[in-house]
């Protein structure tokens, strides 16, 4: 028995990784759940909207290490360049807005044309990220790599299994806690986030109360663009940047904001980091862990791993299923349009 | 009864065969047959998802998948069986997944029979969970063994060495028997449910097709699956061929290969046509009339007592089964298994686009768009590449703009498709031929 190398194993392999991984899930999932909310309609584009914003910042991070810069401290430089990209990004679906959704939604088109509209906003926006950055893997992160080095934590405790936290995974989480603070403030305390709420609960009221929804589209848009920016960068810094992974992020992302309740941002949080510890925790091999709980000198046969990695898409889609079956709305409540 | 075609959708049709014969006398016949093969299998999956959208309104994002299975069956039929993989463990695997749908079915019976509460949780878990277990230990030894069996070349069951002609009508059987499954769950759920189901079930139905290995080699790629039609070499050789080459005036080589097209392609018409004329006849029937209302009134139609849900199911998959035909029909064109080529931007929503744009509820329109559009997804890179030069024309010859320009005309088609996509939606909502 040796329940301190399990755990830290544990960490290591398995609580660590998901955790930032749910938190890049949930920022992804905040944004499908915000459209579904206000606009009513399940975007597509999503995943190449964060592709978008994530090459966006990486031209500005490869412009800004052109220019001599190697992190900000231990911290990357993308970081710094975030702004930039959420900008431009906001940017761009505000103006597909104008030019592809507000055309239906002055008609009161069905929500399913919405989201035919929302394929060719995917094939374009695609076409667009090939088009300048290609569809090779692309890596951008600097500064310091780890927090936490494996060797350092051996060290440091005696332990025979080493801990790593990848500076990255810091970040993602730091970033993470912070856009939600910052989302459900928005919501809850400013004029602003009250009228896009009453929007989202009941159009036909919201608009007697005079709130303009051209205004509350936007703002949701540019929210979106935001969280799809962040979602993407993190995402890319942790992991790396490739064009086709992105739009691979939808099924996760959509399962886990549907398994939270569409519509519902505290649902897209739970979803997120349900989703991404079902992934992670399905697709792991625990023999080692198992190892060291095992009294004595017991090993376990096999990898101890219930599915192999490559089927971590059908982890998302059974959970997904399964809620959907004997709970129609998702977790928390969502809407049912 | 309207007529089926009328001027305006036949003019549409002809312009659209200039554009191949153009293809023809501007690059090449053997380049504008090729195209015009894909473009039938094309018209094929567009008639699939016709079905499902343009008669009952259903939005099916996992075409991918079924066209996957498809290609899965021209494997399963056509491939010799590899006898040593049976003896290895065939029956095994076999055995083993029968106690996996046994814990399933299992587990729904549990579900189904038993009163809510405590127990039935209980009991479901131990079935799920025991059931996982023993079919781990009866499946995966016997993957293994098979898998061993000499790697490089087979490594996998094999098929049944059948003609590959009756991988078609299986494809279409293997596809409905998915499309059951999902409907089954996903069908009585809201229309974006289903969006993310398919998309889902069509990433996960590629990923088996990857990793199972002992079914058709996974990433390994089955290739030399048998053909439909002769083979270019031995045609070279054959004497009335040579003859007729000769009588023709064309080069024996040029010639075999056009004519192998063409055998293709006339049997992928007589598929085509039969299906035209299946779905004209249903969508003038009685039963198309149903489907009409039900899409168009789902409550309406179910007060007049037609069942919503069972006609969903029907029609999903009835369509579904066509894309799987067409899916069979074109790993048998491309004699190969290659599930890493399985993108959803080409396999499910290029199909989208063509069906929206060609119109969807029509069975012409949708075959129109097929071809159109399937012409213009490998036209646009020849025209990208022309249109690049002209822009980088004035540029220095080695700049890396120029380059990076010029690399990136690949990715053209992409923007072409979103865009052709956007602009039919918005001023041609109802596509090029209209539903009547």
């Amino acid at each position: 028995m040796d329940i301190l190398n399990a755990i830290v194993t544990l960490l290591n392999f398995v609580i660590i990784p998901a955790t930032a991984y749910g938190a890049q899930l949930a920022l992804g999932a905040l944004g499908v759940t915000l459209i579904y909310g206000i606009l009513r309609f399940s975007n597509f584009a999503h995943g190449d909207t964060m592709a978008f914003g994530t090459m966006v910042v990486i031209l500005c991070t490869w412009g800004l290490q052109g220019m001599g810069m190697d992190g900000i401290g231990p911290l990357p430089t993308a970081l710094l360049a975030l702004p930039v990209g959420i900008a431009v990004t906001g940017l761009l679906v505000v103006g597909t807005d104008r030019a592809v959704y507000r055309f239906y939604r002055a008609k009161k088109a069905k929500p399913v044309i919405y989201v035919i509209a929302s394929l060719g906003v995917m094939f374009i926006m695609n076409g667009i990220v090939r088009f300048i950055i290609g569809v090779d893997d692309q890596r951008f992160a600097d500064g310091e790599r780890f927090i936490i080095s494996a060797r350092t934590f051996r060290d440091m405790t005696g332990l025979e299994e080493g801990l790593a936290f990848r500076t990255s995974q810091g970040i993602t989480i730091v970033v993470a806690v912070i856009a939600v603070a910052l989302l459900f403030w928005f919501l809850n305390r400013t004029r602003t986030g009250k009228s896009m709420r009453a929007f989202s609960d009941n159009e036909d009221l919201a608009l007697l109360s005079g709130i303009n929804p051209e205004r509350v589209v936007m703002i949701t848009w540019l929210i979106v663009a935001a969280l799809a920016t962040t979602a993407g960068t993190l995402y890319g810094l942790d992991k790396s940047f490739k064009a086709f992974t992105y739009f691979q992020l939808l099924l996760p992302i959509f399962a886990a904001a549907i398994v939270g309740g569409l519509g519902n941002p505290v649902g897209a949080i739970l979803g997120g980091f349900l989703i991404a510890f079902s992934e992670v925790g399905v697709t792991y091999a625990f023999r080692k862990v198992v190892e060291y709980l095992a009294p004595g000198d017991w090993q376990p046969e096999g990898l101890l791993q219930l599915l192999s990695t490559d089927y971590k898409f059908a982890v998302s889609f059974a959970i997904l299923l399964i809620v959907l079956l004997f709970r129609p709305t998702g977790i928390m409540k969502g809407k049912s349009v | 009864m309207t007529r089926s075609l009328d001027t305006r959708a036949i003019l549409l049709f002809v312009l659209v065969g200039l554009l191949f014969v153009g293809t023809g006398f501007l690059q090449s016949w053997n380049t504008t047959l090729s195209i015009f093969n894909m473009a039938l299998v094309s018209a094929i999956m567009a008639l699939g998802v016709n079905m499902q959208w343009g008669y009952a309104g259903l939005f099916n994002v996992g075409v991918m998948g079924f066209v996957a299975l498809g290609g899965l069956a021209a494997v399963l039929v056509s491939m010799d069986p590899v006898d040593e993989a049976w003896a290895a463990g065939g029956i095994q695997i076999l055995l083993g997944l029968v106690l996996g749908a046994a814990t399933i079915v299992l587990a729904i019976l549990a579900y189904s029979r038993m009163a809510a509460g405590l127990m039935r949780t209980l009991a479901m878990l131990v079935i799920l969970i025991g059931g996982f277990f023993l079919f781990r230990a009866v499946f995966d030894p016997a993957v293994a063994r098979v898998e061993a069996v000499n790697p490089a070349a087979t490594g996998y069951l094999g098929g049944l060495g059948l003609p590959v002609i009756l991988a078609w009508p299986m494809g279409g059987v293997l596809a409905a028997g998915a499309a059951w499954l999902i409907g089954k769950t996903a069908l009585g759920l809201r229309s974006d449910y289903l969006a993310i189901a398919t998309l889902g079930i069509a990433e996960i139905i590629i990923a088996v097709m990857k990793n199972e290995d002992w079914l058709a080699r996974g990433v390994k790629n089955v290739t030399t699956i048998p053909r439909p039609v002769p083979y270019e070499v031995n045609l070279q050789q054959t004497p009335w061929f040579i003859e007729l080459a000769d009588r023709i005036g064309a080069d024996v080589i040029t010639f075999s290969s056009i004519f192998v097209k063409l055998c293709y392609a006339s049997l992928f018409i007589v598929v085509l046509l039969a299906l035209i004329w299946l779905s004209e006849k249903a969508w003038n029937s009685p039963w198309g009339r149903m489907m009409r209302a039900i899409r168009d009134n789902e409550v309406s139609a179910s007060a007049m007592g037609k069942d919503v849900k069972a006609r969903h199911l029907q029609v999903f998959v009835l369509g579904s089964a066509v894309i799987g035909m067409a899916g069979a029909m074109m790993t048998t064109l491309d004699s190969q298994l290659v599930p890493g080529t399985y993108q959803p931007l080409r396999f499910t929503f290029l199909v989208w686009v063509m069906v929206i744009v060609g119109g969807s509820g029509n069975n012409w329109g949708a075959v129109l768009g097929g071809f159109l559009i399937w012409w213009l997804w490998i036209q646009v890179e020849p025209l990208g590449a022309l249109l690049m030069q002209g822009i980088t024309a004035g540029m220095d010859a080695d700049s890396w703009l120029r380059g990076h320009l010029m690399e990136s005309v690949a990715h053209m088609r992409l923007l072409t498709m979103g865009i052709i996509l956007l602009l039919v939606l918005r001023f041609s909502p109802r596509g090029l031929i209209p539903e009547r």
